[in-house]
């Protein structure tokens, strides 16, 4: 079965007209188009063909709200034309390709992807394509929207129809200059060969490969046995850049102006400023602008974003309570608890054993390495905005109706992301840095500080998960699981205003949970073994904004199939055989098989472990692919009591080994960075990271106790295996790591200890670290740094 | 405001600035050298880290008035000429084990490990995984098993 995580649906590819020359034929045959420009330019729709339904419409609530925001004409009109949600690979007189794409490159390698598709399609090398991020482009609606690791699946085929219309374009071109047939001619590394040995370069053809007008046109891609970059392992297009500090963040432009800002915030989450009583003293400080309050909280413009800390921290100012001033983690759990819908399948029948758990999952901070950052130039009649985002559509609507301004006058660059996760789905740093440049009449560079991420930032809902199991003659019989969860907020819809609004509808956001969350829950978890009668369902508690939410790279599997898991090994316990063993013989797909036994083979499952340590291994099935993971932990009290300065030690996984099927690696180097990158976060969600949230307040407040993997956390040995290709279509990588590994480490831990365990991460019963004040809200930056040179 | 006299990468510029404003504010905000990365502020998550006179440090816990004009501040961007070429060896490592993701911490990644690599001889080993536990530079996209292995594969051509 096809798992999405989003509901979005429909074909992911462009037109395929029927075909008459058979089916493998037929799937390699696709529409196009060809555009009027001055070099070549070739094009394909995304995300479905113009004649189709709007896919979106049906599961959407109808949002009344809509035109007080904005003028549906206006997008309509822009959705409509005949160019709408057509991406284009253009062809530069120096022989160069380039491609704006309308996703996010968030570190998860979209860009080196698009880049070896074009390089497949247009027989261009590597290095001779520019693949840039496309500013917000309102007319593709919902289709410029980078979530659930959806890109690789929704993108594979456009881009190739229009690398590949440009191939057959540059032919016919190269056939007129050379005098000979298009048959005869051979597309290779940037040049047109003709059997005799003469050749013409790309760059010579840009022009004279240009259309006149813009025309529809077929072309055939190639069949996947000619791939020659597609499938092979590749470095990232941004690499140079990355090691040599040259990749540009937000933070790293400079825009006439932008100086640093950063903003004063209230010591409980979601808190307003009520009133500031040194306004005018904190404006003398040295470095600063201008102080103005905004509405979360004061906004600081300095010369340094050091003059900013300090006078941010200066301010006196009186705070509004927030949303959950008198919530602490018991109060959510009892509220969790009080919610959960009942299970059915009564836990005592004659004759049948039954396996039962219930499960914690705190709260997880969401945020990325590259704090949320915006550049804001705000004038009267137009603004302009630069920020890494998931969501831009979204944002240029957003920040053009907090204006009243056209939506045309609203300007979005996307930015390179330095990590997304999820919280780059919100536009929450642009609208405030909108407000500010406004309200100062000056460009502003704004940043939040670690502290302001980590207090109110957003975090992945606290959640419970109840499983009971039944079994009998050697037979599972029942497993139902009932989440329930702190609302998610669904707000950023598809990433534009319409479904945004629609998840808004009240009463009590109805829309969010409704319109999104219960169909998201169900068109992405599932159980992937065969255990007779299976129910898995979800109630969310509080409104989708009492609460700061997000995903956090995937949302509810990590968590569901972690509880499944720990389920599974006691199955196995209590029917007698060996959790592998027992897998195999349940497991629901054989593409699920397949990869668990490499995982097992690769992994030594069954070597002889020393006492406190242990092999666990689990599978997962999600964006049309499959995971096993095998993990090693070490819980040996010599190892769990290391001691390392201010920091969290305890258990250590010594060795991960992943077997993934994703259909078609695209780059399975790539992929397999994906894939290690998803255990850290498996590893850092079972043993290590939460957040403490006590009277509306969350205790954590940087890295030295919001505890993500560190390298003394690392396993000293990670083997990923990327599967050959299976299905012939891509699939999902992003997210795709991290519910596997949370599973097995989480049962590594249960079989090395001998307690399973019931919340997460394993240490959040244990406050480790002093707590950061509050007020004022950013930890004063240190002096000493000179003492800790090495 | 005062004026400060600094060395960086092998460069002697002047700035004023107030005394205790720390040195990646210098760097980043009125020097435009952004390679050095922030992530907390508090000298924790090691995104900024650089060398001075060849020791890893990170420059958002040190005053400008802290450093001496004859310091030598290194950052990323400067890393290669204290080899004489293109790319230091550690960074040639990271590209050959293709270690960025988002590459948000990379710089400072590679500064820390070129100084454990150092700190490690000077103690009279080469580079090892206990000393590259120690390194506390956090990569937020996971990339740590091929740090790991972009560590030992540089220290081999210091």
């Amino acid at each position: 079965m096809e798992q999405r995580r989003s509901p979005r649906s429909g074909p992911s590819g462009s037109d395929s007209p029927p075909d008459p020359a058979g089916p493998d034929l037929g799937r390699r045959r696709f529409l196009g188009y060809l555009l009027a420009a001055p070099t070549l330019a070739a094009a394909a729709h995304l995300g479905g063909s113009l004649a189709a339904p709007r896919h979106a419409g049906a599961a959407i609530p109808s949002a009344p709200e809509v035109q007080e925001v904005f003028d549906l004409n206006d997008l309509l009109t822009l959705a409509t034309k005949p160019t709408a949600n057509l991406i284009a690979v253009v062809l530069n007189p120096d022989g160069t390709a380039s491609f704006d794409m309308p996703r996010a490159e968030s570190g998860q390698g979209v860009t080196t992807m698009a880049a070896m598709l074009i390089a497949e399609e247009l027989e261009l090398p590597l290095d001779k394509i520019n693949v840039t991020l496309a500013d917000a482009r309102p007319e593709l609606v919902f289709n410029q929207f980078t979530a659930g690791s959806n890109t690789a699946i929704s993108m594979y085929n456009p881009i190739r129809v229009a690398a590949a219309i440009a191939r057959k374009q540059l032919l016919k071109a190269a056939a007129i200059q050379l005098g000979d047939t298009v048959t005869a001619l051979t597309p290779h590394l940037g040049f047109i060969e003709a059997a005799d040995g003469r050749r013409i370069g790309y760059g010579e053809l840009a022009e004279l490969a240009a259309a006149q007008k813009t025309e529809q046109v077929e072309v055939e891609l190639k069949e996947r046995s000619q791939f020659r970059i597609v499938g092979t392992p590749q470095n990232r297009i941004d690499a140079l850049d990355a090691v040599t500090g040259r990749k540009t963040f937000a933070m790293d432009l400079d825009v006439p102006g932008a100086l640093p800002t950063m903003i004063c915030r209230p010591p409980t989450i979601k808190g307003t400023p009520a009133s500031v009583a040194n306004l005018d003293a904190v404006r003398q400080l040295p470095g600063v602008t201008d102080v103005v309050p905004i509405a979360t909280g004061v906004a600081v413009r300095a010369r340094t974003f050091g003059q900013c800390i300090d006078a941010v921290n200066a301010l006196d100012v009186a705070w509004n309570p927030g949303t959950v001033d008198g919530e602490s983690d018991d109060t959510v759990l009892a509220k969790l608890k009080e919610a959960e819908l009942p299970l059915a399948v009564p836990p005592l029948k004659p004759l049948t054993g039954v396996v039962e758990g219930e499960f914690t999952f705190y709260w997880r901070n969401n945020a990325a390495l590259e704090p949320n950052t915006a550049v804001a130039d705000v004038r009267a009649d137009r603004a302009e905005i630069w920020a890494p985002l998931q969501s831009p559509i979204l944002c240029q609507e957003q920040v053009a109706a907090q204006l009243g301004l056209p939506l045309n006058a609203v300007t979005v660059h996307v930015m390179q992301a330095g990590g997304a996760f999820g919280r780059r789905m919100f536009n929450d740093v642009v609208l405030e840095a909108t407000e500010a440049s406004k309200k100062m009449g000056k460009p502003v560079k704004l940043m939040w500080h670690r502290t302001d991420e980590c207090r109110q930032g957003r975090m992945h809902p606290m959640c419970t998960s109840r499983i009971r199991a039944t079994y009998a003659a050697g037979n599972v019989l029942t497993f139902e699981q009932r989440h329930t969860s702190v609302a998610t907020d669904y707000t950023q819809g598809f990433g534009e205003i319409i479904t945004s609004l629609g998840a808004k509808i009240p009463p009590l956001g109805q829309g969010n949970e409704l319109g999104f969350s219960v169909p998201v829950f169900h068109l992405t978890v599932n159980v992937p073994y065969n255990f007779g009668a299976v129910t898995q369902l979800l109630n969310e508690v509080y409104t989708y904004d009492t609460f700061p939410t997000s995903s956090v790279r995937n949302l509810v599997n990590p968590d569901v199939r972690t509880a499944q898991e720990l389920i599974v090994d006691q199955l196995a316990a209590k029917m007698g055989k060996d959790p592998y063993t027992f897998r195999r013989e349940f497991v629901d797909d054989d593409r699920v098989r397949a990869v668990l036994d490499k995982a097992a083979e690769v992994g030594q499952w069954g070597r002889e472990m020393e006492p406190g340590t242990a092999q666990a291994i689990t599978v997962h099935k999600e964006y049309k692919g499959a995971t096993a993971t095998l993990i090693e932990i070490d819980c040996r009290p010599e190892t769990v009591n290391r001691r390392v300065r201010n920091a969290v030690t305890g258990p250590r996984v010594t060795k991960a080994v992943m077997a993934v099927d994703t259909g078609l690696p695209i780059n399975p180097r790539g992929l397999e960075a994906q894939m290690q990158g998803g255990i850290m976060d498996g590893i850092a969600q079972t043993l290590t990271s939460s957040l403490h949230l006590r009277d509306g307040t969350l205790l954590e407040g940087s890295w030295d106790d919001y505890f993500y993997t560190r390298h003394w956390n690392a396993p000293l040995e990670t083997t990923i295996i990327v599967m050959p290709p299976t299905t012939g279509e891509p699939g999902g990588a992003g997210e795709f790591g991290v519910p596997s590994a949370m599973a097995a480490v989480a049962c590594a831990y249960a079989r090395a200890t001998g307690t399973i365990p019931t919340s997460f991460p394993i240490n959040h019963g244990t406050l480790s670290f002093t707590p950061k004040a509050t007020v004022p809200p950013l930890p004063p930056s240190p002096t000493n740094g000179l003492e800790f040179a090495f | 405001m005062p004026t400060h006299t600094l060395t960086v990468n092998g460069k002697q510029v002047t700035v004023d600035v107030e005394d205790d404003v720390r040195l990646l504010w210098v760097l980043r905000d009125l020097l435009g050298i952004t390679g050095p990365k922030y992530g907390c502020g508090i000298n924790v998550c090691k995104a900024c880290t650089c060398h001075i006179n060849g020791k890893a440090f990170n420059p958002c816990s040190v005053r400008v008035a802290d450093v001496k004009p004859d310091d030598e501040i290194t950052t990323i961007e400067g890393l290669p000429a204290t080899v004489g070429a293109d790319l230091h060896p550690m960074q040639q490592a990271w590209l050959e084990r293709d270690v960025a993701q988002c590459g948000y911490c990379q710089p400072g990644q590679i500064m820390a490990a070129v100084a454990k690599v150092r700190q490690a001889r000077e103690a009279g080993h080469e580079v090892g995984d206990a000393d590259i536990d120690e390194i506390r530079n956090i990569c937020r996209c996971g990339t740590y098993a091929r740090i790991r292995e972009a560590i030992k594969d540089g220290a081999k051509n210091m």
